[in-house]
């Protein structure tokens, strides 16, 4: 220990920062930017874990178009546009909420937060719904699985039992489950986020200086939407009047 | 860089966009719109479909994700992202879509 230095903390400055300034931060601002920073990071590994499972989409459409279409136009349509519906509102009650975090009002901001949990559990519901609808089908992966009758949006039945190789449509229907199935689980574990979000927010832990947790969690749930808006087309619609 | 706040009517505008946009990529999912280039047909409604997704999620990252308003950083670190994501899925489907072409002598 030749230089016996000691690095004095400087306390007056100590004394002034904000409550929820992190020692390694210059400011609040910084301290934000760099959180945000961390999250559009981690939001890009999300983004390559679900582009694999796209990427395997792709091949595998190109692979075995047919059974691919007619997986397609098995899937509900309505059922998976509400659902998009729901999303897309789920997305702008949490922009609102975010706002309403940035003018520091509490009472709004709980209000969004709980708006958009509600949301997000009506999609869920949808989706137990459709999966439902999939088990009593029949198009669940697996043991049981038989494609035979798809109903077409016009309320009529197609036989595609002979149409199909039902190998290849099993390949669908497990990209279909576990596609939506990794989309469901990130909306559950928003829906716990959003839950934390609320209580963090009812102890009045955020205020117009501070609400990093809900711009970052913002981020998350706006991220879960754009893989949804992407897997509708993709699942449910593109195939639909090239059946043959 | 200050805070910027986005004014509820861009919010508003947004979702509106959004939900218009839906409705058009379910409509014309029902119209067929193969065309007859050269000799091959060709069908665009998948292409249709992902322009519309990808004018959606554009939207969505842009203002409910605040990029637009983001630092040049943020900016630079959601683009190589995409940039990644584009590596993965275009030299993926280059071996895959190629593969025919390598194998089968004579084919176009």
């Amino acid at each position: 220990m030749s230089n016996p230095t000691v690095v004095v903390h400087d306390a007056p400055e100590h004394a002034a920062h904000h409550p929820m300034l992190q020692h390694h931060f210059d400011n609040m601002e910084q301290q934000k930017e760099a959180s945000s920073l961390g999250m559009w990071i981690f939001l890009i590994t999300e983004i390559m874990f679900f582009g694999g499972m796209f990427a395997a989409y792709l091949v595998y459409r190109y692979w075995f178009y047919n059974e691919f279409a007619w997986g397609s136009t098995s899937l509900n349509i309505w059922l998976g546009g509400i659902n998009t519906v729901v999303l897309i509102c789920s997305s702008l009650t949490m922009a609102m909420a975010v706002h309403a975090a940035q003018l520091g009002m509490r009472k709004l901001l709980i209000s969004f937060l709980l708006l958009t949990l509600g949301l997000g559990f009506v999609f869920l519901g949808i989706k137990a719904i459709e999966y439902t609808d999939k088990y009593k089908e029949h198009h669940i992966p697996g043991q049981h699985f038989h494609f035979g009758e798809v109903k077409m949006i016009d309320g009529s039945t197609v036989d595609v039992e002979h149409k199909v190789d039902q190998r290849h449509a099993q390949i669908f229907f497990s990209l279909y489950f576990a596609l939506t199935g990794m989309h469901a689980m990130h909306m559950i574990i928003g829906a716990g986020l959003l839950t934390t979000l609320i209580i963090m927010a009812w102890k009045g832990k955020f205020s117009a200086t501070y609400y990093t947790p809900v711009e970052n969690i913002g981020l998350y749930w706006h991220f879960v939407d754009i893989v949804w808006i992407f897997l509708f087309p993709l699942l449910y619609l593109i195939s639909r009047i090239h059946i043959k | 860089m200050s805070e910027h706040i986005v004014s509820v009517k861009i919010y508003v505008a947004i979702f509106l966009t959004l939900i218009v946009m839906t409705g058009v990529t379910a409509g014309v999912a029902f119209i067929d719109l193969s065309r007859n280039i050269g000799g091959h047909v060709v069908n665009f409604n998948p292409v249709v479909a992902l322009a519309i997704a990808i004018f959606k999620a554009t939207l969505v990252i842009l203002f409910f994700m605040h990029v637009k308003y983001s630092s040049r950083l943020t900016k630079v670190v959601v683009g190589v992202g995409l940039f990644f994501l584009l590596i993965l899925l275009s030299l993926t489907m280059t071996d895959y879509l190629s593969r025919a072409l390598l194998t089968s002598p004579g084919a176009q």
